[in-house]
């Protein structure tokens, strides 16, 4: 996936948000500013599949030799499904942040939040200042 | 992120030109990190690493009654030193609570005179000045503080004496763990110790502000073929931590009596008297006290400072350092349980975020370098 095809939360997640028989699902990462500035990633903790999640919600946590953040949710919505092989190579969100580095997918059962997130250009600007 | 007045030290522009990520350590502009920590803790391990270390408070004692002076602040002897010789401090309150932890140096001017010097940590400078002052009465003592006009940088990893011996000509290797030698460094005045806080071989340099960037361009450029690499706090911190070693703030602070830290090498209670030792002698013989200890975690989870420490679901202490460690791909922590917890092997669990984690109480070091 291209990064301008996606939307992204201030906390530098970001999802792409497809239709899928009916619903909306969006799948949801971590951008490569955030990869980077985390350097060092050793662990990661997926989210369950089956929980429900509102937008801005802990989806899960990812940590670094220094430190431990959350990873938020930018949609609310059911997990339908996880990147289950990426904890043990977390190297992926390093080389394919945007791709094979995705994180979870939520079936999108409230809309109202999409309105908040940012395009690519926004959230470039956001990382530069 | 806004650097607006902190102090930098004479590295800083050197810093910033090679990608270091620069922090507010102490009130000092400090490089994190320059490209990964990981890479950064295993080219200290494997080969040699420099560290900007100029945030460190470095205090000269002249005087007749330098010596009879530090010997009142500190836990350990340091009357009869050795010209030369370095010494591991603690400095405590009269309540035994940890003020510091230092080095004390001894050192000779060429007139046969002796001096000497104290490196203390940057976020305690400030207190350590006012103790020292404090407590000067009225000792004949020329107290001079050098933080800012010099710098000092550490040289650390197997091929560190290597280094520093082939490019400087310093005899390094002659030189025993501890002590140190005021000489020459690329031809400027410096005062080489082999000290270091990473747990592996290496030195330590102090060279007036003026010549550190160069002492560093050269090292740096020497060191290309042995796989130097500039190394920042972030592996300072998770070398130190696998050696062990404790930092302030964490392991040690003002709510920490001495007899709890497992650094009986630094506390010399016979035949002397220090500001604290009485404290610290009830608190040797209160067998309740909680005690230093370290801790292998199951999972590559890190436990943080703060996280509780639990046995058979009763709370039986805290984390005060964790992380996951490079060298040993292991999560390790240290922090202070109950006297009847501190059992190599014995099992415990700790709070992570709200998940217990089973982890095992391992001897101390967790890494030691071969010899």
């Amino acid at each position: 996936m291209k990064p301008e095809d996606l939307l992204f939360l201030e906390s530098h997640e970001w999802v792409h948000i497809d239709g899928q028989g009916g619903s909306k699902v969006g799948t949801i990462g971590i951008s490569a500013f955030a990869v980077e500035q985390l350097t060092d990633l050793v662990f990661m903790e997926l989210p369950k599949v089956g929980a429900k999640v509102a937008a801005g919600d802990e989806l899960g946590e990812v940590e670094s030799v220094k430190a431990v953040s959350p990873i938020y949710s930018p949609v609310s919505g059911e997990v339908i499904e996880v990147n289950k092989d990426l904890p043990n190579q977390l190297e992926i969100l390093n080389s394919d942040p945007y791709g094979r580095g995705w994180i979870a997918k939520v079936k999108i059962t409230d809309e109202s939040s999409l309105g908040k997130l940012m395009d690519y250009i926004t959230y470039q600007k956001q990382c530069a200042s | 992120m806004t650097t607006a007045n902190l102090l930098t030290t004479p590295l800083h522009e050197w810093h910033a030109m090679h990608g270091g990520r620069m922090v507010d350590f102490a009130g000092w502009s400090m490089p994190v990190q320059y490209s990964s920590i990981i890479e950064e803790h295993v080219a200290t391990r494997t080969a040699v690493s420099l560290f900007d270390i100029s945030h460190m408070g470095r205090f000269i004692f002249q005087g007749p009654d330098a010596e009879a002076l530090i010997e009142s602040l500190t836990t350990r002897r340091i009357a009869g030193m050795e010209v030369d010789h370095i010494r591991y401090s603690l400095v405590t309150n009269e309540d035994g609570g940890i003020l510091d932890d230092i080095l004390v140096y001894r050192l000779q001017h060429s007139s046969g005179e002796s001096f000497y010097s104290m490196v203390v940590n940057a976020s305690n400078r400030n207190k350590i000045r006012d103790w020292i002052l404090k407590h000067q009465g009225n000792r004949d003592i020329g107290f001079e503080d050098h933080t800012l006009d010099t710098g000092m940088i550490a040289v650390q990893g197997p091929r560190a004496v290597e280094l520093v011996e082939k490019r400087t000509h310093f005899p390094l290797s002659g030189m025993k763990y501890y002590t140190g030698k005021r000489s020459e460094v690329f031809g400027v005045p410096a005062l080489v110790s082999r000290t270091g806080y990473t747990g592996e071989d290496g030195c330590e340099i102090i060279a007036a502000s003026q010549h550190i960037p160069m002492i560093w361009e050269r090292l740096h450029q020497a060191g290309q073929s042995m796989g130097l690499n500039a190394a920042g706090l972030g592996a300072r911190d998770t070398l130190r931590l696998e050696a062990a070693m404790p930092l302030y703030g964490h392991e040690l602070s003002e709510d920490i009596n001495p007899a709890q830290t497992g650094l009986s090498f630094a506390i010399n209670l016979k035949d002397r008297d220090f500001i604290g030792r009485e404290a610290i002698v009830v608190a040797k013989a209160n067998p309740r006290l909680n005690q230093r200890i370290g801790l292998e975690v199951v999972g590559k989870r890190a436990a943080r400072e703060g996280s509780e420490i639990f046995r058979d679901g009763k709370r039986v202490g805290i984390v005060t350092s964790g992380s996951f460690t490079p060298t040993l791909q292991k999560s390790i922590s240290m922090g202070y349980v109950q006297p009847d917890c501190t059992t190599v092997g014995g099992e415990l669990e700790i709070d992570i975020r709200g998940n217990r984690q089973s982890a095992r109480v391992v001897a101390m070091p967790f890494y030691s370098r071969s010899r």
